[in-house]
């Protein structure tokens, strides 16, 4: 039973790299697994909203835009990013991706739209 | 006389102090976040946030004593600045000094916490006033100790003005050993005062908010931070001039370097000690003041008694 | 001196010392605590009737999120008792992912909770360490679940995620690097001589009170109360796994610190066998949308103690009742026989020590005239103006305030 037990330990420290990550000039590499921001792939969507009626949240909305062709609305404000939408979909049609840094300064920027303009699913900002 | 307003203010007065104040903030905050494997924050932060407070809203309540709550902060900074005037920093000159300056030094050094209870008690916050009567039963405890440290340095070397006693040792450079205990209990006691690491126990976050500082915001809370800042170069310096002086006697560019670095170390130890330790209860506070740090100062005091007369006579 | 007099402060519902709104209002002669007077509610949020509206996928997330720290918890507790109910044969390997991912959970946060309880002692070194060393805990649920906090591993019928061999090795590297670590602490909590006086004697809380007031998790077992629902009603995958149940019988919040710093080297020990014995096969059956008619309790030991849901099916897909009684709920009323005659200073520390976690325990309030046991209804202005009356009953008066500031 002593004072100061922690000494050596606070001692040795001050030789050591400090564990702090200087965050937005050191970027932080999330896992593969990470469920991040949502990806939506048109052109393997068949319209079944499964997504829709699982979300716990709301947050996404497929809408018919033409024949069998759909389009997504995301609400990232509205997403808890549980990824269930993901599980639920029986074509793949949606993909947890691992981008984080999802912080918008326009409250109107975090509903993104997902519409069928190329095969990868362009991403348009919805106003 | 302009000369005199010069130094008063400027140089080695008011401005000098408040930059080394944020300098040996800066250093504190600095060692205490290497020592706990963190970053730390950029040397301009003690700046920026002195000037942040600055800027932002001066709220006075509205039950508190107006006068009294404004004028505490002001009060403290004087009195901490004022004894720096009486202190050899880099020779043994320092700006003001008579014969019995060490004795001065230590009670303006006390008027800082009274002004804290005074701002604190006449803020009229709960939290304020538990704050300000730990503060006070504080002081009673590390007061004592601290003076005994500081009088039997003094009382070896013959004299109450720190000029001559810093004057003595670097005569005998050998006899600065004789009070190592001396100087533990001062540098212990430093903590109590600055209400730093085991004993900030007025202002223990998780008990009492901010203690004496609660209702402090803006300017006066500004202030305040920087009357404790000014205490704690004001602590280091005058323990530097009576424990540790060295260089005094060399040319005042490699005296102000030993100075600066002699301070630092001194603020350097206080950080590491209130990075080990947990905060005492204020009874555990008082207990180990009394039943440690007392009697230790005694025992320097008794040693420095026989010295004085078997060796020096 | 004229004598101290009594005044009453209030710990809460804002506070430094207290990471979630919950009023502590304390009488105080001098530094001497005289009583307490505890409030909850400041964290009512609805769930279980928002469980009512849900179907029974949304509910496991929405459940998730009643803790931000043991979420794992009461998913996990929520999931078992639907799959009671519907009498689903969750696989071997889902009912290990479970094991693991709620042991994992244990670890950080009864490290978490050394951090907190060090900061709550002013000893914020101890907060930085614990919580540096947290991180490699937090990356590991990252890994295998895919968020630090709310995990959603658990599904109904079983669990979304599999581990790999290569997860495992890592969790594997991180448990050891983990374990010499809480073998330092353990030596720092019980050799450090300001931590020991700071916890040593503080918040007693005898075993025959801690029984007597209902307390469960490590304030129980710092008492001396070998409870453990891990051993006693064994679910997931413990039956499977040896590991002891740790007491000890200092009765007071070095006990309590003893208990999670021992508990974590079992903790080690579960994930180690776990990760040894993981059978291979599915980690899912596919559950019904609807379930059946019926109801079931299920227990779960959360790192702060038994954790109860009760779920009552019937037959559609939302459920008609969801029960959650959190170990907090449990453990709050031992505070204040543990603050009999202590001080102020030891306040956030006993607090602290039963880990509280207030949003996990704030249920709903129901008023009742004590006379009568009529329940009523409370208008908005009602309840404005009967706080405005408490509030004048406690001394403060806001009329000038608000003519100040233009409400009448």
């Amino acid at each position: 039973m002593r004072p100061g037990k922690m000494m050596r330990q606070v001692l040795g420290s001050i030789f050591k790299k400090p564990a702090t990550i200087l965050y937005p000039a050191a970027k932080l590499e999330m896992p593969d697994k990470f469920r991040g921001k949502l990806k939506y792939y048109a052109a393997a969507c068949i319209g079944c909203k499964l997504c829709m009626k699982d979300c716990p949240t709301g947050a996404i909305i497929i809408n018919k835009v033409g024949d069998k062709q759909f389009e997504a609305i995301i609400d990232l404000a509205r997403c808890i990013y549980c990824a269930q939408c993901v599980d639920s979909c029986p074509k793949k049609a949606l993909e947890a991706t691992k981008d984080v840094e999802l912080a918008q300064l326009d409250e109107k920027r975090l509903k993104i739209t997902f519409t069928l303009n190329d095969p990868e699913g362009k991403v348009t900002e919805q106003t | 006389m302009v000369g005199s307003i010069f130094s008063v203010l400027l140089f080695p007065g008011f401005l000098f102090v408040s930059v080394l104040a944020l300098y040996s903030e800066f250093i504190d905050r600095k060692i205490y976040a290497r020592l706990q494997n963190r970053v730390g924050p950029p040397w301009f932060q003690p700046l920026a946030d002195f000037i942040k407070l600055l800027a932002k809203e001066d709220i006075v309540p509205e039950e508190a004593n107006r006068n009294m709550f404004n004028l505490a902060p002001a009060f403290a900074l004087c009195a901490a600045v004022t004894a720096f005037l009486y202190i050899p920093l880099w020779s043994f000159n320092s700006l003001c000094s008579f014969g019995g300056d060490s004795i001065v030094v230590l009670y303006l050094l006390t008027i800082p916490t009274l002004a804290f209870f005074i701002g604190g008690w006449y803020s009229t916050s709960l939290f304020a006033r538990i704050g300000t009567v730990r503060s006070l039963t504080q002081l009673v405890a590390y007061e004592v100790p601290l003076f005994m440290g500081i009088l039997s340095a003094a009382l070896l070397a013959d004299s109450w003005s720190l000029r001559d006693i810093a004057f003595f040792y670097t005569q005998h450079p050998l006899y600065i050993l004789l009070n190592s205990i001396g100087f533990v209990v001062a540098l212990i006691s430093l903590l109590g005062k600055l209400e730093k690491g085991p004993f900030d126990i007025p202002e223990a976050e998780t008990e009492v908010v901010a203690g004496v500082f609660t209702e402090y915001s803006g300017r006066n809370l500004a202030f305040l931070k920087l009357s404790l800042n000014v205490e704690m170069v004001v602590g280091a310096s005058l323990l530097a001039a009576v424990f540790l002086p060295f260089g005094l006697n060399a040319n005042p560019l490699a005296g102000f370097f030993f100075f600066i670095l002699k301070v630092s170390a001194i603020v350097a130890i206080l950080s590491l000690m209130r990075t080990i330790t947990a905060r005492l209860r204020i009874d555990q506070m008082i207990r180990f003041c009394w039943k440690y740090m007392a009697p230790f100062a005694i025992l320097q005091l008794v040693i420095n008694l026989i010295l004085k007369g078997v060796l020096l006579r | 001196m004229r004598e101290q007099r009594k005044f009453k402060i209030p710990i809460g519902p804002q506070h430094p010392a207290l990471k979630e709104p919950e009023s502590f209002s304390v009488a105080l002669k001098g530094e001497k605590i005289l009583g307490v007077d505890i409030r909850l509610g400041y964290n009512h949020r609805g769930i279980e009737k928002a469980c009512e509206e849900r179907t029974y996928v949304q509910d496991v997330y929405l459940i998730e999120r009643i803790c931000g720290i043991c979420s794992h918890t009461h998913s996990t507790c929520f999931v078992q008792a639907v799959e009671e109910i519907a009498q689903l044969a969750v696989p071997k390997r889902a009912l290990y992912i479970r094991t693991l991912v709620g042991e994992l959970e244990r670890v950080h946060s009864h490290y978490l909770w050394l951090g907190v309880a060090g900061h709550e002692i002013g000893f914020d070194t101890l907060l930085m360490y614990t919580w540096r060393d947290r991180e490699a805990i937090m990356d590991i649920l990252a890994l295998l679940t895919g968020n630090r906090v709310n995990y959603g591993i658990n599904t109904i019928g079983g669990v979304r995620r599999d581990i790999d061999s290569a997860q495992t090795k890592e969790v594997l590297k991180a448990v050891e690097q983990l374990e010499e670590r809480t073998h330092y602490y353990i030596e720092i909590a019980t050799e450090d001589m300001a931590i020991s006086k700071r916890l040593s004697g503080v918040g007693m809380l005898p075993q025959e009170d801690a029984l007597r007031l209902g307390a469960v998790g490590p304030t129980a077992r710092g008492s001396g109360v070998n409870r453990d629902v891990r051993r006693d009603d064994p679910y997931a995958a413990y039956e499977e796994l040896s590991f002891d149940v740790i007491t000890d019988t200092h009765c007071d919040v070095y006990g309590r610190t003893v208990v999670r710093l021992k508990e974590l080297l079992e903790s080690f020990k579960i994930i180690r066998q776990v990760l040894k014995n993981m059978p291979q096969g599915p980690i899912a059956v596919k559950a019904p949308r609807k379930i059946p008619a019926g109801e079931a309790l299920s227990r779960y030991e959360a790192p702060r103690g038994e954790d109860v849901h009760y779920v009552k099916a019937n037959g559609t897909d939302k459920p008609e009742r969801v029960k959650v009684r959190a170990p907090t709920l449990a453990n709050v009323r031992t505070v204040k026989q543990m603050l009999k005659d202590r001080f102020l200073a030891d306040m956030p520390i006993v607090i602290a020590a039963i880990d509280p976690c207030f949003s996990c325990t704030d249920r709903m309030v129901e008023i009742k005239n004590v006379d009568s046991e009529k329940e009523k209804i409370i208008s908005w202005p009602e309840l404005r103006s009967l706080s405005i009356e408490w509030y004048k009953a406690q001394g403060v008066d806001f009329t000038k305030l608000n003519k100040k500031l233009g409400n009448v």
